[in-house]
């Protein structure tokens, strides 16, 4: 029997030994995912963001748990989860101490939910150059909801909502001014907002600041207003809710979960999920494509020329782009 | 395809709460260029086992400073063989008597280190026991 036919029998080791050969990139790794391929598009991803320390983990624990008790929309079953919690790796050696599991030790002994903690190998954006795929070879395994935990990201870490159907940014109380409210970046690509540790002092403040923030954007928030204008309709435009919760007692989790199954609901009667699907599918190949021409630009040049062109770059006798454009015009340099 | 990596799991078994020298070798091991998936305290066999076969892990590295280890580990070694991981390396840290590390390494235990041990030598362990090169790491 083949890795993929056990994969598809459930079989966890050998789902776990595909994801490392994705992560390795590894010639049968993406062979396996190949054939896997036409089991996906079954599971609603859902990225879970936000600042380091803001509970990330901890909410996945208990979202995670609580997923387990909730039937799915015309079933009686709860939903099997499949968790990829993404931590950075060192820049420097290379390494990653990957702790997310500390935070998740309720999930042991269920069968019905997996967990893979990835490093970031240098990707930026917040996840791993292979979370994608690590998540296209869950949903291929059977994993109805599969949630996405992101490195801890500042302001800039967007990668997120181009690879999940729901995107849940968390805040903590005290972590900024109504400025920083209002700046570009995390905060727009949230689905669903929400303010953790809600019961420490500032909490309050927190949640009047993203409201107030998000009542000056329209009631129609980005996506909605992306979406609307392929003639979905205004009037079925998501409200992106401000929720509190405290992750350690598991309060305001049912809250939580009820909106990321009522923001699937919305995807697909808006006909917002087919869209998404689209924009995260032309992502992922973006990406693909960025990387693999890089690779295949490389294999045809002589070697070590990018590096001596990188050095020719720092003793400023090329500016980045002038560089560039000679490599790409196969001068020697 | 990218360089392999090493991946480790660190867990501390049992009931005692010690987890400075897990951090001391998960840190090290870090810095070797090894992914580390540490796990906190307070571990069962069974949640090592799941664990270990989730994170697909080339080593598993148990701390142990309760005195409970041959009642322990014999049983994660049962457990990670029986679930079909049979070349992951089990390595040991701790408080453990000479005579005891015989009977585990009996039992499979690849490597015991005690008190006092260079990180450096259980980096090179580490690297021995996965058959990758140090050198070999980006």
């Amino acid at each position: 029997m083949t890795s993929t036919d056990l994969i598809l029998q459930g079989d966890r080791l050998a789902l776990a030994r595909l994801l490392t050969q994705i992560e390795n990139e590894s010639p049968d790794g993406l062979e396996a995912l190949g054939l896997l391929y036409p089991h996906t598009g079954q599971a609603h991803i859902v990225g879970i963001t936000g600042a380091p320390g803001t509970g990330k983990s901890t909410l996945v624990n208990q979202l995670a748990l609580h997923l387990r008790k909730r039937p799915t929309l015309g079933d009686d079953t709860p939903p099997r989860v499949g968790i990829v919690a993404v931590d950075p790796s060192s820049p420097f050696s290379g390494g990653a101490i990957l702790g997310d599991r500390i935070r998740m030790r309720d999930l042991a002994g269920d069968a019905g939910v997996f967990i893979r903690s990835m490093a970031s190998r240098g990707a930026l954006g917040g996840l791993a150059r292979a979370t994608a795929a690590v998540g296209l070879a869950l949903d291929a395994a059977g994993f109805q909801i599969i949630l996405i935990e992101t490195v801890g990201a500042g302001q800039a870490e967007v990668d997120i909502a181009s690879n999940a159907h729901t995107t849940v940014v968390i805040e903590a109380p005290s972590m900024g001014d109504a400025i920083q409210a209002n700046k570009a970046g995390i905060l727009e690509i949230a689905d669903i907002l929400v303010v953790n540790k809600a019961d420490i002092p500032g909490a309050d403040t927190t949640v009047a600041t993203l409201r107030l923030s998000l009542e000056m954007a329209g009631s129609a928030n980005t996506h909605a207003a992306v979406e609307d204008r392929t003639g979905s309709g205004r009037e079925n435009s998501w409200e992106i809710p401000v929720l509190e919760t405290v992750a350690t007692k598991g309060e305001g989790m049912s809250d939580l979960v009820e909106k990321i199954f009522a923001h699937r609901e919305y995807l697909t009667t808006s006909g917002g999920l087919k869209i998404r699907e689209g924009k995260r599918v032309r992502s992922q190949m973006e990406s693909l494509l960025r990387e693999e021409l890089f690779k295949r630009f490389l294999k045809g040049r002589p070697d070590g020329e990018f590096e001596e062109t990188v050095q020719m770059v720092v003793d400023r006798e090329r500016s980045p782009a002038q560089a560039i454009e000679e490599l790409l015009k196969g001068k020697k340099l | 395809m990218v360089k392999k990596k090493i991946r480790v799991l660190i867990c501390k078994p049992g009931l005692d709460g010690h987890d400075r020298g897990a951090m001391v070798v998960a840190r090290a091991l870090r810095d070797a260029g090894m992914e580390v998936i540490y796990t906190g305290l307070r571990q069962t066999p069974e949640m090592i086992a799941e664990s270990t076969l989730q994170e697909d892990v080339d080593i598993v590295g148990l701390s142990i400073l309760s005195g409970a280890h041959m009642a322990l580990v014999p049983k994660i070694i049962e457990l990670i063989r029986g679930q079909g991981q049979k070349d992951v390396g089990i390595v040991l840290g701790g408080i453990i008597p000479d005579e005891d590390v015989l009977t585990l390494k009996e039992l499979g235990v690849a490597d015991v280190f005690g008190p006092g041990t260079n990180t450096q030598e259980i980096i090179r362990t580490v690297f021995d026991l996965a058959g990758v090169e140090a050198n070999d790491i980006d």
